[in-house]
């Protein structure tokens, strides 16, 4: 699913954020990326949602090589990608339904389908009647589920997270990481940044640790995904 | 592409809503539309009614032809129904000589002087004027020749210089208008571009989301698009209103003096076609204006 083929990624500033990186994601399986903040885990997710571009080496997303994209198809090559971020990027003015529908919308589904995949998707997130809602009116656990929502709402093969836990408390980063889980479980190949290792450790799944830019240790190998309930 | 058309439709009033939320704002960046629509449609609306006016204004370019003294009065009247077949010539008029002379004698004081002459000096005339569609200097002129070379005629008279001028100067203000309605058609241009810029500004943040969830630079663009669209419309009905209420004020004062003038002219405003001009090109100039702001501004903004 995913493929880091000796990357390297220097910012303008000079900053040397991967060096020399290769990974490889399998489809369907759900992987941790652990490490520092710093450490290029942030940067490695850009470079899969094409908001960066890496300086050398190749990145595979899907079969595509992510250099090939031109800068006109890049808002088609993010929409088969669900994105969470540790910030949530909600529009605060709006409700929960036109956050959750954005992608839809953008995709040009008819209005009725959305409706009927808005509360689907608020449904697996457990929000559901809670569409009509500002996003300011929920606690800070509900906006991040708010965000996995519109993350999943197009169905994506592909979901990445960069710390979706980062500002919750363990209970409720427990409850977001199953949520990830169940998403998996279904399918969906999961990739989550997170410096939170003890929760990481309750949950056994692939754990790769970036250190400096590089792998640095953890299962560098894929492995099937555990199939067992947290 | 019902769902395209769907879409738009949304979009559309979205935009509009939006507007709504800031009815201040959104208003000032109309007014200031519609008064810089107004000014050029005003100028435009007033050498129309000078054009019209003058057209009124016939028989200042009426010719006159003195035939030759030999040319008999039937001669004359012949000459007269051949000129009324022409298509450039609206009416032919004879003056019989002896007419000629007594209204000279009424009107010149030479009354006795006139008495003294054996014969009548004066020649029979045709008063030709010249069709409302062939009012130009140059067809007013090619007439002119035409007359000129009738065997029967003696002199041709044609006290219409003032009016070959006046054209010209109609041409100048004509020109003026247009230049002003192209100066003003970009400061639209940069009312709304910058109206735009802020907009999008303001909105930075929104538009980073959506372009993170795959929205393309297209998708970002369209609401804005709309946004100037409605500025456009909001500013050509201003303008409209404001051309239609100045024709409205002056209508009856005008009148008066085309009254006492003897003249039946009334102020015409603008005519339909004038009108959804004035406001299909508000809405041109909107969506324009906002294009090119939006393309440029939107190509900056990429999330981070």
């Amino acid at each position: 699913m995913i493929r880091f083929d000796h990357v390297f990624k220097r910012y303008p500033n000079g900053r040397e954020a991967l060096t020399d990186l290769t990974l490889d994601v399998g489809r369907g399986e759900m992987v941790f990326l652990t490490g520092h903040s710093g450490a290029g885990k942030s940067t490695l997710l850009k470079l899969i949602a094409l908001i960066e571009r890496p300086t050398r080496g190749t990145v595979l997303v899907n079969g595509q090589n992510t250099t090939a994209v031109r800068r006109s198809k890049i808002p088609a090559f993010r929409r088969q990608i669900g994105i969470v971020f540790q910030d949530h990027k909600l529009l605060m003015d709006r409700p929960v339904y036109d956050n959750v529908g954005l992608p839809l919308v953008i995709a040009g589904v008819p209005e009725k389908e959305i409706g009927k995949r808005v509360r689907a998707a608020l449904d697996q997130v457990g929000l559901l009647g809670r569409e009509h809602n500002r996003p300011i009116e929920l606690s800070t656990g509900e906006q991040q589920r708010v965000g996995i929502a519109r993350a999943v709402i197009s169905k994506p093969a592909l979901l990445i997270a960069d710390e979706p836990t980062g500002n919750l408390d363990p209970e409720l980063a427990v409850e977001i990481m199953k949520l990830f889980k169940r998403f998996n479980d279904v399918g969906v190949t999961v990739l989550i940044a997170s410096h939170d290792v003890h929760l990481i450790e309750r949950l056994g799944v692939r754990r790769v640790m970036i250190e400096a830019g590089r792998v640095a240790g953890g299962d560098p190998a894929p492995v099937l995904p555990s199939m067992q309930a947290i | 592409m019902r769902q395209w058309f769907e879409r738009h439709v949304q979009t559309m009033v979205a935009s509009l809503g939006r507007l709504w939320q800031q009815p201040f704002a959104a208003l000032l960046t109309i007014l200031v539309i519609g008064i810089a629509l107004a000014l050029p449609a005003c100028l435009h609306t007033l050498v129309q009614n000078v054009r019209a006016a003058s057209g009124g204004w016939g028989h200042a370019l009426d010719v006159s032809l003195y035939m030759k003294q030999a040319t008999s009065l039937e001669d004359t009247r012949r000459v007269a129904v051949k000129l009324r077949k022409r298509r450039d010539v609206e009416e032919v008029t004879v003056i019989e000589a002896d007419d000629a002379l007594e209204e000279f004698r009424k009107s010149s004081g030479f009354g006795e002087a006139l008495d003294a002459l054996e014969s009548n000096p004066l020649p029979h005339a045709l008063v030709v004027r010249p069709d409302a569609a062939f009012r130009s200097p140059e067809q007013i002129a090619s007439l002119t020749q035409a007359l000129r070379e009738l065997p029967e005629v003696d002199i041709v008279q044609l006290d219409s210089e003032w009016v070959t001028r006046f054209h010209a100067m109609l041409d100048v203000v004509r020109r003026i208008v247009l230049l002003a309605a192209g100066l003003f058609a970009l400061g639209i241009l940069v009312i709304v571009g910058n109206t735009i810029r802020l907009d999008i500004e303001n909105r930075r943040d929104e538009i980073e989301v959506t372009k993170l969830v795959g929205g393309s630079n297209a998708f970002v663009r369209r609401p804005f698009l709309y946004n100037g669209v409605w500025y456009g419309l909001g500013g050509g009905l201003v303008a409209w209103l404001v051309v239609t209420v100045a024709v409205g004020l002056l209508a009856e004062p005008v009148a008066r003096i085309a009254g006492l003038y003897g003249s039946r002219f009334e102020l015409a405003g603008l005519r339909p076609v004038g009108a959804a001009a004035l406001i299909g090109g508000g809405i041109a100039l909107g969506w324009l204006g906002s294009f090119i702001a939006a393309t440029r501004q939107l190509r900056g903004i990429e999330p981070k």
